[in-house]
């Protein structure tokens, strides 16, 4: 391991490459070898659930435990959240969940810094 | 009924994609932006982060890459971390085979490349609402919903890595992304099935955090996928 600061050219164009075309592996994975052949139906039934069983568990911890705030749980980010979800559920509208959740994290993020004067 | 699904033709579904991924165009901006500023911080020039918005087209990937590189991580565990990290987009890949199998291998491959959170979630929603679209409306709505996201991640990362360091840490840009991933969530809830579904990827998400290489995902996943199936099985027996 050289103590350089930079990390070298070989090793940043090695990870794009490498991760782009792994990438691409992963998503025409199931659309390329499968294609237009029949699925069974159980196995429709839990396709049907992927979004709604990824999605809410990649966030969960990113609301919990943000990255920006070294992991520590943080009140302008947890109330956003709330927010998104709140108007979603009532409105069904993806926009105007995320301006109430944008909203609510700089009026608190806004709030606390005037507090905090 | 079937009279007005049959005269829908492909335009009419190509704006519907336009529309529906027109509001990401607020998340990605900022999103993209900040790829971009975490690019040139880590030492990358304007075109190194470009190709890797191009080439990988995945945020979540490519910060998790870039944090690695930073913390002098050996390669293999770069490439396999991000690499994990993008393991749910062969379960999106799962989940619209059964709609856009059929179509042409090259129209796959390009579908595959675009199949990004926001685009797959949009189709999802909208391909099990619209049961009647033939194949090419689906393709349609697909690549209307591409339209107004994957552009804009390249040019922002651009402008991110030009500006450096330029955004301040209040601004929370980080934040953008659990905010859409939130919002495009709450639609989903229709159904009980879809509700247990969610929350057991919550709750296994949390109670596996600790798991390395985003492994606790993947099983929260696939177990709130059982979840769900079982809970419209029972659901059915009962109606």
């Amino acid at each position: 391991m050289t103590p350089d600061i930079d990390i070298d050219t070989a090793t940043i164009w090695t990870v794009i490459l490498v991760l782009g075309a792994g990438s691409f592996v992963l998503r025409f994975s199931f659309l390329g070898m499968i294609g237009a052949k029949p699925l069974p139906e159980w196995v429709l039934r839990h396709l049907r659930y992927t979004a709604v069983a990824v999605l809410p568990g990649l966030v969960a911890p990113a609301v919990l435990w943000p990255a920006a705030t070294g992991g520590e749980p943080d009140l302008a980010r947890g109330l956003a959240a709330l927010a998104v979800i709140v108007v979603g559920l009532v409105t069904r509208n993806v926009l105007a969940a995320m301006a109430a959740g944008a909203g609510v994290l700089y009026a608190v993020i806004g709030a606390t810094a005037a507090l905090a004067l | 009924m079937y009279m007005t699904a049959a005269l829908r033709r492909a335009p009419s579904a190509f704006r519907l994609g336009l529309k529906d991924g027109a509001p990401f165009i607020l998340v990605i901006i900022p999103f993209a932006t900040l790829f971009g500023v975490v690019s040139r911080e880590a030492g990358l020039d304007a075109f190194e982060a470009l190709a890797f918005s191009v080439a990988v087209i995945a945020g979540a990937a490519q910060f998790t890459a870039l944090q690695l590189l930073n913390e002098q991580a050996p390669l293999l565990i770069v490439l396999a971390t991000a690499l994990a990290v993008n393991l749910r987009m062969a379960m999106y890949s799962a989940s619209l085979t059964p709609h856009l199998g059929a179509a042409p291998v090259w129209k796959r491959a390009l579908v595959a490349y675009f199949l990004v959170d926001q685009v797959y979630a949009c189709s999802a929603v909208r391909f099990e609402e619209n049961p009647h679209w033939r194949l090419d409306q689906k393709l349609a709505y697909f690549f209307g919903a591409v339209l107004p996201v994957c552009p804009l991640w390249y040019v922002f990362t651009v402008v991110g890595a030009l500006v450096g360091a330029a955004i301040p840490g209040w601004m929370a840009l980080d934040f953008a992304v659990p905010i859409t991933f939130l919002a495009l969530i709450a639609p989903m809830l229709r159904t009980l099935a879809h509700l247990a579904a969610a929350l057991t990827s919550i709750v296994l998400a949390l109670a596996l955090a600790f798991l390395p290489y985003n492994l606790g995902l993947l099983l929260a996943a696939v177990a709130a996928m059982m979840v769900g199936a079982r809970v419209e099985l029972m659901m059915r027996s009962e109606a």
